[in-house]
Parts: C-alpha cells; sequence; structure tokens
C-alpha cells in the first residue's frame, strides 16, 4: 500500500515539477498514439463504410477477418512489423525500426482493425432505409455516405476512443519495434516496463498512474464530445 | 395533351432469381395521383423504388417524361427533380428545419431561397411552430409532416409516398391524410402513392393501380376498380366479400337469371346462357329484413332465406354472415339491427337489387 501511494506522490511531484524526460515520453507516447489513431481513422472509416454499404462476394469473409484484426495481439503485430522492418526485410530499405514511425505503423496496424469493425458496426446500426430515403431526397453517392457518417458521429467517437484505447495502453509491438530507446523512441508503458525490472516501482506506478491519467483525458474531451453531440 | 410523365415497358424486377415485379407497361400521366393497392409482398415498393430511381429493374425500360433512363448511368439529375416519402419518417437528427432544408441544401441552392421555401413549406404542413425542436422529440405525426414537408419543400415533378400514413393512429392519419390532399389537388404534382388501405387510396388516387403477385391486374379510376374489380383476387381485396359461383341460365329483356348454390339471382349484366360468372356483392349493397316480414318497399328482385351466423361491430355498423346455402354478408348499422330485432341465429332475408352485383366472367 505504501508502495502505491509512493507512486501516487512521485507522480504528482513528476506532474508538478514538470521533469523534463518524463514530459518528453508523454508528449512522445500522445504523439505516436495520436497519430497512429488518426491514421487508423483515414484508413478505417472509408474501408469500415465501404464494407457496411456494399454488396459483393466475399463481404462475409472480409468483415469477419476485420472483426479478428480488432482482436490481434500487439506483440504478434510488433513481431511482423519488425520482420518487414528488418534490414533484410521486404521494406528494410526505409531503415525504419527502432523509429518513432516504425511504431506509428505497428500501432497503426492494431488500431486500424478497431476503427474499421466498429466503423461497419456503427453504419449498420443507422435504419437501413436511411441510404434508400437520402437518395431519394437527391443525395449524390458522397453526399449519403458524408450523411450516414454524420448520423453515426457518436459509434464513430466510440470508434475512435476504442483505437486511441488499444494503441496507447499496447507495449509489445512498440517495444520490439521501437526498442524502448532513451529520448528516442521511449514512451509511457516501454518506461513502466524498464522501471519495473530495475526495481523502481515508485517510479513504475508514477508512469502507469501517468498513462492512465493521459489516456483519461483524452477520453474525457471525446466523451465529453460524443455526449454533447446526443443532445442535438 | 402531354404524354405520360413516367412509362415503364416491360420491367422486371427479381431478387435471386424469384421474380417480384413484372410490368408489361405502366403510364403515370402528368398532374395525376396514382395509388398502388395490393396485399403484402404484391411487389408495391418494389415498383415505387423503379419508379424512383432508387432501384435498377432487371429487365426492362424506363421513360421519364419520354426519355429513356440509362439504369446504370448516373440518375442524381432524374432522382433530382422526384421526392419521396417512406412509411418510417427516416429524419436525420437536428431541428424540423435542418430536416425541411436538407433536401435544398443537398442540392447547393442559395441559404436565402433555403430559408423562404423552408419557411413556406413548414407552414403548409402546419408544422411552422416546430422548426426549432430536435426531430427525436416529435410524436409520430408530427415526424411524417416534416417528413412529407422535406420532399415537398424540393418542389418535385414527381412524389413518391410509400404507405406514408401505416403507423399513424386513425385520428392523425385521417388529418394528414386530408392536407396531404388538399396540398396535390392544389399543385398538381405527378404522385405515386403505394397504400395497402383502400380507403387511403380512395381518398387521394386519381387513378388505382392493383398488384398481386408482383403484377399489375386492374388500372383504372377509383370507382370502376372498387365496383367493376377484373378478378375475384381483386375483388376480394377492394372489399368485395360475397362472391358466388355460377352459371347464366336464360337472358330476357336485360335480365339475365344466373344459378348458384341453392338459388337463381337476377342481374342486370348482358350475359350468354351457359356462361360461368362469380356475382360479386358489395356488403352495403344488401338490406336485411326478419323472415315474414312484408317487403313492401322493396323493389329488390333477388331475396334470399338464411339464417344469421355471426355479426361483428365495424365502427356504427355490424357486419353480417347469413348463410342462405351460400355465404353472404351484410352490413347493418347498429340501430337497425336492434330495430330489426336482429341476433344471431335469427331468420332473415336478405335482398339485393338486379342492378346491385358486378359480374365477372370466367375464362
Amino acid at each position: 500500500m505504501e508502495l502505491i501511494w509512493q507512486g501516487i506522490t512521485q507522480a504528482i511531484l513528476l506532474l508538478v515539477s514538470g521533469d523534463p524526460e518524463v514530459m518528453r515520453i508523454m508528449l512522445l507516447s500522445l504523439q505516436i498514439s495520436g497519430i497512429a489513431t488518426l491514421l487508423s481513422l483515414l484508413i478505417g472509416i472509408p474501408i469500415g463504410t465501404f464494407l457496411a454499404l456494399s454488396r459483393f462476394p466475399g463481404r462475409g469473409i472480409a468483415i469477419s477477418l476485420v472483426n479478428t484484426g480488432m482482436g490481434l495481439p500487439p506483440v504478434v503485430v510488433g513481431l511482423f512489423v519488425s520482420i518487414f522492418l528488418w534490414r533484410s526485410g521486404p521494406l528494410g530499405f526505409l531503415e525504419l525500426l527502432y523509429t518513432p514511425t516504425a511504431m506509428i505503423l505497428a500501432q497503426l496496424v492494431i488500431a486500424a482493425p478497431v476503427v474499421t469493425g466498429l466503423t461497419v458496426a456503427a453504419i449498420q446500426q443507422l435504419n437501413p432505409r436511411l441510404r434508400m430515403q437520402l437518395m431519394g431526397l437527391g443525395a449524390s453517392r458522397l453526399q449519403v455516405v458524408c450523411l450516414l457518417l454524420k448520423e453515426a458521429r457518436l459509434p464513430l467517437l466510440a470508434a475512435l476512443m476504442a483505437g486511441f484505447g488499444a494503441v496507447i495502453s499496447e507495449i509489445g509491438a512498440s517495444m520490439m519495434v521501437g526498442g524502448n530507446i532513451s529520448r528516442q523512441t521511449r514512451v509511457l508503458t516501454t518506461a513502466t516496463v524498464l522501471e519495473t525490472s530495475r526495481g523502481n516501482f515508485d517510479m513504475a506506478i508514477a508512469l502507469s498512474l501517468l498513462l492512465m491519467l493521459l489516456t483519461f483525458s483524452v477520453n474525457v474531451t471525446l466523451t465529453w464530445i460524443q455526449q454533447r453531440g446526443r443532445t442535438r | 395533351m402531354s404524354g405520360p410523365i413516367l412509362r415503364l415497358e416491360s420491367v422486371k424486377v427479381a431478387y435471386d432469381g424469384i421474380p417480384v415485379l413484372d410490368t408489361p407497361l405502366l403510364e403515370v400521366q402528368e398532374g395525376e395521383t396514382l395509388a398502388v393497392i395490393g396485399p403484402n409482398g404484391a411487389g408495391k415498393s418494389t415498383l415505387l423504388r423503379v419508379l424512383g430511381l432508387l432501384e435498377h429493374p432487371t429487365e426492362g425500360r424506363i421513360l421519364f417524361r419520354e426519355r429513356p433512363v440509362q439504369p446504370y448511368g448516373n440518375l442524381l439529375a432524374e432522382r433530382r427533380r422526384m421526392a419521396s416519402v417512406f412509411q418510417e419518417p427516416l429524419l436525420t437528427s437536428g431541428t424540423v428545419e435542418d430536416n425541411v432544408a436538407l433536401g435544398l441544401r443537398l442540392r447547393h441552392i442559395d441559404s436565402t431561397e433555403v430559408s423562404r421555401r423552408v419557411q413556406e413549406s413548414m407552414a403548409t404542413l402546419g408544422i411552422g411552430h416546430l422548426a426549432t425542436r430536435r426531430t427525436r422529440t416529435l410524436s409520430g405525426g408530427e415526424a411524417q409532416r416534416v417528413s412529407l414537408a422535406r420532399a415537398l419543400v424540393l418542389d418535385p415533378e414527381v412524389f413518391l409516398l410509400d404507405e406514408p400514413f401505416a403507423a399513424l393512429d386513425p385520428p392523425t392519419r385521417e388529418g394528414l391524410l386530408l392536407d396531404l390532399k388538399a396540398i396535390l389537388d392544389k399543385r398538381q404534382i405527378s404522385t405515386i402513392f403505394v397504400t395497402h388501405d383502400r380507403n387511403e387510396a380512395l381518398a387521394l388516387g386519381n387513378q388505382v393501380a392493383v398488384m398481386m403477385d408482383g403484377r399489375v391486374v386492374q388500372m383504372d379510376v377509383p370507382e370502376r376498380v372498387f365496383s367493376e374489380p377484373v378478378n375475384e383476387e381483386v375483388a376480394r381485396f377492394v372489399g368485395i366479400e360475397t362472391i358466388l359461383r355460377g352459371h347464366a341460365q336464360s337472358v330476357s329483356q336485360g335480365l339475365a337469371t344466373v344459378e348458384v348454390p341453392g338459388w337463381a339471382l337476377e342481374v342486370a349484366v348482358p350475359l350468354t346462357p351457359g356462361e360461368r360468372v362469380l356475382v360479386c356483392l358489395r356488403p352495403e349493397e344488401i338490406t336485411l329484413f326478419p323472415r315474414g316480414a312484408i317487403l313492401t318497399t322493396s323493389s329488390a328482385r333477388n331475396q334470399l332465406y338464411g339464417k344469421v351466423i355471426r355479426h361483428l361491430p365495424a365502427g356504427s355498423t355490424y357486419r353480417v354472415t347469413i348463410d342462405c346455402g351460400v355465404l353472404i354478408v351484410a352490413t347493418v348499422t347498429r340501430q337497425s339491427w336492434e330495430q330489426l330485432g336482429l341476433e344471431d341465429g335469427a331468420e332473415v332475408v336478405a335482398a339485393f337489387k338486379a342492378t346491385a352485383p358486378h359480374v365477372i366472367h370466367c375464362i
């Protein structure tokens, strides 16, 4: 119990003092996971919308694959992204391994299926006749898609939160493709593991509390936007 | 006279090879309201979607103002000359005003013009006071009024309605039906109105098309469809409950005698002796008397004796089923029922004039 209190005190001190190393780690975590989530939205929403609205042979299998992807173990993603980025791998020439870009890539692979799968669900929960009604009012295909996305904005925000939650908290992929290099690829999760292995439990607890605080802050903001939308 | 605004030629729709619509020819004339009636699953909504260019037919051709519609081309321009309203109001989130303005905004119409037309349309449908209300707070009737205002604000050349009153309670339905009729009469918009309610079809339609099993089996002015159905299925759908099978025996002075099981009926229809026919009688054409009453005031040439087997309340009347060897259904006001002292099991005379029956010639 004392250890937890020490951790909480340490976390407050680190935040209040604005410890440059901790701030750098927090910022990098937010940066990497934020970019990965944004990219996953750019990929996941169009693919999810397409899967939800179109009819083609194999669509069911495609949706099943996406849904399976929602539960991809980060360590498996880390392994495969590492293999691709190794010097001898297919993308080795890019020399991205152990860089924040590699971490963004790995997190993108984790978040994109989450966003895609939840987008499919968000669109499919709308009244299926709404699409025809919008067409019947003279909406073009693009206008129909935009209006449907607008109507599904609340569950889509949930998709955004789930995507961000999946990547900000993962460790396996970040560790494998980022390498936990100080001042370069060290993020809150990998730093917590490092401090734990060093026996600095108070620091580890402080970092994990900061991670939770960060996740909480982002989700509070998104939830506020979502719930504000509910009243409209 | 201008040509039809919409014309379907040999249009067929099939889902997974199963035919759901087969329309050799159907025309909707400029300014008319075509009411499409038929039982559930008859293909009415499919027909409406095809006419509204919301669904491609599997086969056939659609002509809009005599120009063929390219089935897989960009139909947006043609579709924007139409507007649809469905059974559910299908409003988007936001306010009533946002919804009524939706179609105009999709067409990138100037905001001043949008505002003017939206106010006008809301006033026409009596929903001006709801302008700033969130759509999810509306009642079913209010929401359907918004849906109608949202379509009518577009000033469509073709207005498509798919059972818009089906989910409303009777008083709300009646109010909305009257308002819509007044709007359609005033604006003369070419309208296709799908319903399974005969009374709605009668109230709104200048023409009525009856659909059965994916086909339009009869299309005519409402009075004729309801009084002269072309076959037994249509007769039953338009509310004729007494349909008696028989054959013509003799013809004299414009009156034919038709033999039905147990009775010889006189009908004022030219028939050939031996011809097989269906004698159709609407419940309101039949008058009931207690057995033994002296029918001095009745000019009914046909008087069938039977026994009341059941009576069901229907508004201010009873629908009475009489077993005369053949089953006959008549309508009696509650007042007459009591005055005549009728009850289940009572012996009665069912009388009707020779001009009352509609006769369908059997092939």
